[in-house]
């Protein structure tokens, strides 16, 4: 074991301090927070740290998996904003486009994600088919060089206000497997006869909808891989989030900021902090997030060495949908009455966060796969326990 | 970068896997388990050929030079296969001689703990359970040129076989004003009594004292200079039986994934069932988990030392935490075949129960994290 950098890493690391110290004018305090620093978004573009880790001949940075670790962890100690603003683009549409997709398509889509220029949407679940995604049945016919699509998607998050959506369609409904017979299409989201609802969450969000599809015609040129390979492609794109630098120093900032909290919230004159309880809940807290920074390394490692990773991130992400709800209603709870007090309230707590988080949790802990999903695949794919 | 092992901490895995496979099935571990020793003679004195026993003695004094890092890979196998032997008790009397003897010391007792000639162990706690200097309360007084020792250690781990104690004792008021006496077996006035527990693959017992006398060349280092060395061998006794953990969990783990497999109910394997295939999968994410905490403190012992308690105290008090709980579930899993004697899982419950406690449980660990997080 040794967590020493080589000459280049270190030499790379410096130079990322060096841009951070020379730029770096504006933290984030949200967690995930995109930049609206127009200077700091076209700096970091130049430097191509946007798309760090894609291929340099489509625009991406050509980082090796170590340098994409190092610059992620120096922007995340410095509480910089996010790299890129074009959140699904960066995270699974371009890396699908890159591994899958024809030359123009790469020439026409990657440039504007990397640019941050619109968002993308990404239509998957159906009312009837969300875990069992591979039971779709949206509709896609090919009529001379276009698909007609017809149908439904729910639950697709920033639709009201994407420009564009990377959606599974079925093109074939006669297929020994369900996994057969899904087909990629990338589609303009102005394209007549496609109708988006937002869904207002519990929180008060509207930042999800419903999207109908009512004789979308969608070039034949706009299909992602080939008909058919649909599944291949949507899974490749989700093998790509590949260490969880980002979540954990989120949940590492979450919990120093419920230290904070603890310690300002007073019971009985004392500061909250005092009570064993709470800093043993707080302790075991720690002692999660800092599990999964390892286990991201553990996983690192073996990514690095080339052997093959199975579904290990899900040991992560059960990890993070736990601390998510858990932090959130753990403080809820200690807080009392003041606790459940809102924004704009003379009782709140730091204007009501803690509440607002307990609400807003499944943005992350249902999208993507929900923890038992998350099971699934663990006792599936890894233990070899036979499928449900 | 490389949080992972070497070549060679892969072979050695291999070798101790191999050898517990062949020398010591699960049988044999139920043979030992009633004997009066609780440990097999032939298979230490193996050790001792394979240089296991001296495996953190200093290589210029019979070992074979290695860390914990090493130490923990022999440790998983040994918790996977329940394997009964004094080898954690025997490694940190090793580390304890090695850190802080002198000269002389080290030439006269390494060489012997290295070859397995003499089992080592030892003899921190007291009737108070406390893994930390104010735990130690049984005084050494200076009486002429020697010590003397009146009164007893408690939770002695192989206390029944061990021929050589490392006893930690208090010789000043100051809370760091201990010191390690190095006590043979063999001295009049000292007895040994092992107890009753839950696990028959450990001994422990009573270590008791009636005005024994220990010369000043049996101080290890020097008078009320032990209180470094003893923190560290609580850190790293810690490091020891939560990678025995990590193996022994595993082991307790592939018992029952291979039952829900192999185990047919309405109709199905009872592996396919959620309620039997989810509490599955959060056991591996919690193994998964204590372990990458303790591979990380293993590699603190020495490469980065002023990390160590807390990132021991992570990983101790998540293993603490969940182990036990998934000795519960395993044995459940499995229904009332579990509850027999003739099954195996059920030994590895006990072992999950004998874990918690040692080096320090959840709530100990949980609230150092705190103390040393400084909230």
């Amino acid at each position: 074991m040794d967590f020493d950098l080589t000459k280049d890493e270190i030499a790379f690391r410096d130079e990322v301090r060096q841009f951070l110290d020379d730029n770096l004018k504006q933290k984030t305090d949200n967690e995930f927070g995109v930049s609206f620093d127009a200077d700091w978004n076209k700096k970091v573009r130049e430097k191509r740290w946007v798309g760090f880790g894609w291929p340099k001949e489509v625009g991406g940075g050509g980082g090796t998996i170590m340098e994409q670790v190092i610059l992620k962890e120096e922007m995340a100690t410095r509480k910089a904003p996010a790299l890129g603003t074009c959140f699904m683009g960066l995270a699974w549409v371009g890396p699908s486009i890159i591994e899958y997709g024809t030359e123009e398509q790469k020439k026409r889509f990657i440039p504007d994600i990397l640019d941050g220029k619109y968002q993308w949407c990404t239509g998957y679940s159906e009312p009837n088919y969300g875990s069992d995604l591979a039971s779709l049945q949206c509709k896609g016919v090919l009529e001379g060089d276009e698909y007609v699509v017809n149908g439904q998607k729910i639950w697709t998050s920033l639709a009201p206000f994407a420009a564009w959506m990377i959606l599974l369609v079925r093109t074939d409904f006669d297929t020994q497997s369900k996994h057969e017979g899904i087909t990629c299409l990338l589609v303009d989201m102005k394209t007549p006869g496609i109708e988006v609802r937002p869904i207002e969450n519990m929180a008060g969000g509207r930042f999800f909808a419903e999207v109908f599809f009512t004789d979308v015609r969608v070039p034949v040129e706009n299909r992602l891989g080939k008909e058919g390979q649909g599944w291949a492609v949507t899974v490749s794109a989700l093998a790509n989030e590949r260490s969880s630098i980002a979540e954990v120093s989120a949940l590492q900032r979450r919990l120093e900021s419920l230290i904070t909290t603890a310690r300002q919230a007073t019971r009985h004159g004392k500061p909250l902090l005092e009570d064993p309880g709470i800093r043993r809940q707080i302790a075991r807290f720690e002692a999660r997030i800092e599990a999964m920074r390892l286990n991201g390394m553990r996983y690192l490692t073996k990514q690095i060495k080339g052997e093959p990773l199975s579904s290990e991130t899900s040991v992560n992400k059960l990890h993070r949908a736990n601390l998510e709800v858990d932090m959130a209603e753990f403080a809820v709870e200690f807080l009392g009455n003041a606790g459940l007090h809102m924004r704009g309230s003379d009782d709140a707590v730091e204007g009501g966060k803690w509440i607002f988080n307990s609400l807003s949790w499944p943005d992350v802990v249902i999208g993507g796969g929900t923890p038992n999903i998350q099971r699934n695949i663990i006792a599936e794919r890894i233990l070899g326990l036979p499928k449900d | 970068m490389n949080f992972g092992f070497t070549e060679e901490q892969v072979l050695l895995r291999d070798q101790v896997r191999k050898f517990i496979e062949q020398k010591c099935p699960m049988s044999e571990v139920r043979k030992i388990s009633q004997t009066k020793e609780g440990m097999s003679v032939e298979h230490w004195q193996e050790m001792g050929q394979l240089g296991w026993t001296g495996l953190l003695v200093p290589e210029d004094f019979g070992g074979a030079g290695l860390n914990w890092v090493d130490a923990l890979v022999l440790l998983e196998e040994m918790g996977r296969g329940l394997f009964p032997s004094p080898f954690i008790s025997h490694s940190l009397a090793c580390f304890a001689i090695a850190e802080l003897g002198t000269e002389d010391q080290k030439q006269l007792w390494l060489p012997k703990l290295a070859s397995g000639e003499k089992i080592g162990t030892v003899a921190l706690l007291e009737e108070t359970d406390l893994p930390q200097l104010e735990g130690i309360q049984l005084e050494a007084k200076m009486v002429g040129d020697h010590l003397q020792l009146n009164g007893s250690k408690h939770f002695v781990s192989d206390v029944n076989t061990a021929d050589l104690f490392i006893v930690a004792a208090r010789t000043g008021p100051q809370t760091d004003q201990v010191s390690l006496l190095i006590v043979d077996k063999k001295a009049e006035a000292v007895s040994t009594k092992t107890q009753a527990t839950v696990d028959k693959t450990k001994r422990e017992g009573l270590l008791q004292f009636e005005q024994l006398k220990v010369p000043s060349t049996q101080i290890l280092g020097n008078k009320d200079g032990a209180a470094d060395t003893i923190n560290r061998l609580f850190d790293c006794g810690a490091v020891a039986v939560t990678a025995e953990m990590i193996g022994s969990s595993e082991g307790a783990h592939a018992l029952t994934v291979d039952y829900a497999k192999n185990r047919i109910q309405f109709d199905n394997p009872i592996g396919k069932y959620q309620g039997v295939k989810h509490p599955l999968a959060n056991m591996y994410v919690d193994i998964e988990s204590f372990k990458s905490l303790l591979y990380y403190a293993a590699w603190c012992v020495n490469e980065s030392p002023q990390e160590l308690s807390k990132s021991i105290s992570l990983a101790k008090a998540y293993a603490s935490e969940t182990v036990p709980k998934m000795g519960i579930d395993c044995l459940q899993l499995h229904g009332a075949i579990g509850y027999t004697a003739e099954y195996d899982i059920q030994l590895y419950l006990k072992r999950s129960k004998w874990a918690r406690p040692k080096f320090g449980d959840a709530n100990f660990h949980y609230d150092r994290v705190a103390s040393l997080g400084e909230y």
